[in-house]
């Protein structure tokens, strides 16, 4: 029989992300049957325009979690104390992030399709986006390597780091390739939407919505890496005193 | 007695290549690697007009694939016999290490450029006028420098780790996605395939110097804390 146990665990929610669980429900429930039902067809792109309201959300909330990576792994490597918790947030920010870039790619490339009639240009923000989710999937990539959570923090905010350096210039270069290229102008990726108020804010709804899910997902996974740790740091103990009381018996 | 960080850099850098000239690695298998890999260029897209226009690509292609060979093997040399943490615990400046792996990188590159710049001239007739030189000398010593940078940078994250030959490219390839853009359209100017003038290539040479720089300054400041255990 061990003596040392991990304690009881009951789950990752709180007062606090339950709260917020249900507004972002709410939210979605709203884009959902908002987007779907209430909203008007655009003139010009007809149903096709309801992609917006993932889409747009979805796209603004990775770039907001790929922020959130980058500003919690300089804390972690600037702070003092180099709190741990910066560096959970940084790899749970991140791991939300690449999921939304994802959605954002696929609804992003289906509007085109139908829009533009191709899935994918090379536009800049389109290209910086691409290269944006196969940075941080290299992000997570090196999270995976192993070692102590020590290792893992400093590692991974360094890289976090170096992709704030790298990104800009990826997009400065993109957009000096692309403008020296002048081919392929009929497709504008710009199609200017007229918006009417209930768009507006179904659209805005989404985005609140989309960020607050953000919130809920970052607060739950951290918490959980949080527990993996622990549990890796006292699985040593536990087998130590389960050995020792072996022998002594 | 502590070494200064320049002496640091030039006794690394000349440890590296004289492992590398002993080895004949890169002479015997990186640069006919590469070398393959222009003929199998051709191979593919069987058209000498094609292959005029897309030649300062695949200079840069074939160089950014030997790249990762490179940097593997530039610290498999450091992690077999442990001797990056032998390097570690003697009190070895890191920032010294970071610039002589680059220095080292950088020659080798270099070295592999010249034959694959010259392969191109030879396979795919591309042309070269004197002004054409001054900007591909330029172009190929800043994209260089950017590229043994970021290297060095992510081979010292890597080393060690499982499976990091399949970890380098995919942290690479999006980093130095600038630098293939920047030196293809200078190289391409510098051979004037396409009707691109040469002038036209050097604002691309600024952007590499930037890259160098940026990735220079990034690693020296960041290299210690990534090697460190």
């Amino acid at each position: 029989m061990t003596t040392t146990e991990l304690p009881a665990i009951k789950g990752v929610g709180t007062q606090a992300t339950r709260l917020y669980g249900v507004l972002a429900l709410v939210a979605l429930g709203w884009v959902f049957v908002g987007g779907l039902f209430f909203t008007p067809e655009d003139v010009v792109q007809g149903d096709a325009v309801r992609i917006m309201y993932v889409h747009v959300p979805t796209a603004w909330t990775a770039y907001l979690a790929f922020i959130v990576t980058g500003v919690a792994s300089a804390c972690w490597l600037l702070g003092k104390k180099h709190s741990m918790g910066f560096d959970r947030v940084a790899g749970a920010s991140a791991e939300v992030g690449v999921a939304f870039m994802a959605l954002t790619l696929i609804s992003g490339s289906l509007w085109g399709r139908i829009t533009w009639g191709t899935f994918w240009v090379w536009d800049p923000r389109l290209t910086t986006t691409a290269f944006l989710f196969v940075t941080y999937l290299g992000y997570l990539a090196v999270r995976g390597l192993g070692g102590s959570p020590q290792q893992r923090a400093r590692r991974s905010s360094v890289v976090a780091l170096l992709a704030v350096l790298e990104i800009p210039l990826v997009h400065f270069s993109v957009v000096l390739w692309r403008s020296l290229h002048q081919e392929a102008s009929v497709l504008s990726p710009d199609g200017d939407i007229k918006m009417d108020g209930i768009m507006l804010f179904t659209l805005l709804f989404g985005v609140f919505g989309f960020s607050v899910l953000f919130a809920w997902l970052v607060s739950h996974r951290q918490r959980i890496m949080a527990m993996h740790d622990a549990q890796r740091a006292s699985a040593l103990e536990v087998a130590m005193v389960d050995r020792l009381q072996e022998a002594s018996s | 007695m502590t070494m200064s960080v320049s002496r640091i850099a030039q006794a690394v850098a000349v440890k590296d290549l004289r492992i590398e000239l002993r080895s004949r690695i890169v002479t015997n298998q990186v640069l006919p690697f590469s070398g393959l890999v222009m003929v199998m260029f051709a191979f593919a897209l069987d058209s000498d007009d094609v292959l005029q226009g897309v030649a300062g690509g695949l200079v840069w292609l074939a160089t950014i694939f030997s790249l990762f060979i490179l940097v593997q093997r530039s610290f498999a040399i450091e992690v077999s016999d442990g001797a990056l943490d032998s390097l570690r615990v003697a009190g070895v400046n890191p920032q010294g290490i970071f610039l002589g792996k680059s220095i080292s990188l950088f020659v080798q590159l270099i070295a592999l450029e010249v034959v694959l710049l010259l392969t191109a001239v030879v396979l795919y007739r591309v042309s070269l006028g004197g002004a054409g030189l001054v900007l591909l000398v330029t172009c190929v010593v800043s994209a260089t420098a950017g590229l043994a940078f970021v290297g060095t940078l992510y081979g010292g994250l890597t080393a060690g780790a499982r499976g990091r030959e399949t970890l380098l490219p995919l942290l690479l390839l999006p980093v130095v996605a600038p630098v293939l853009i920047s030196a293809t359209r200078a190289t391409e100017a510098a051979f004037t395939s396409n009707g691109v003038t040469v002038s036209e290539g050097w604002p691309w040479v600024a952007v590499l110097a930037v890259f160098a720089a940026v990735f220079g300054l990034g690693g020296l400041l960041s290299f210690g804390s990534l090697i460190e255990e």
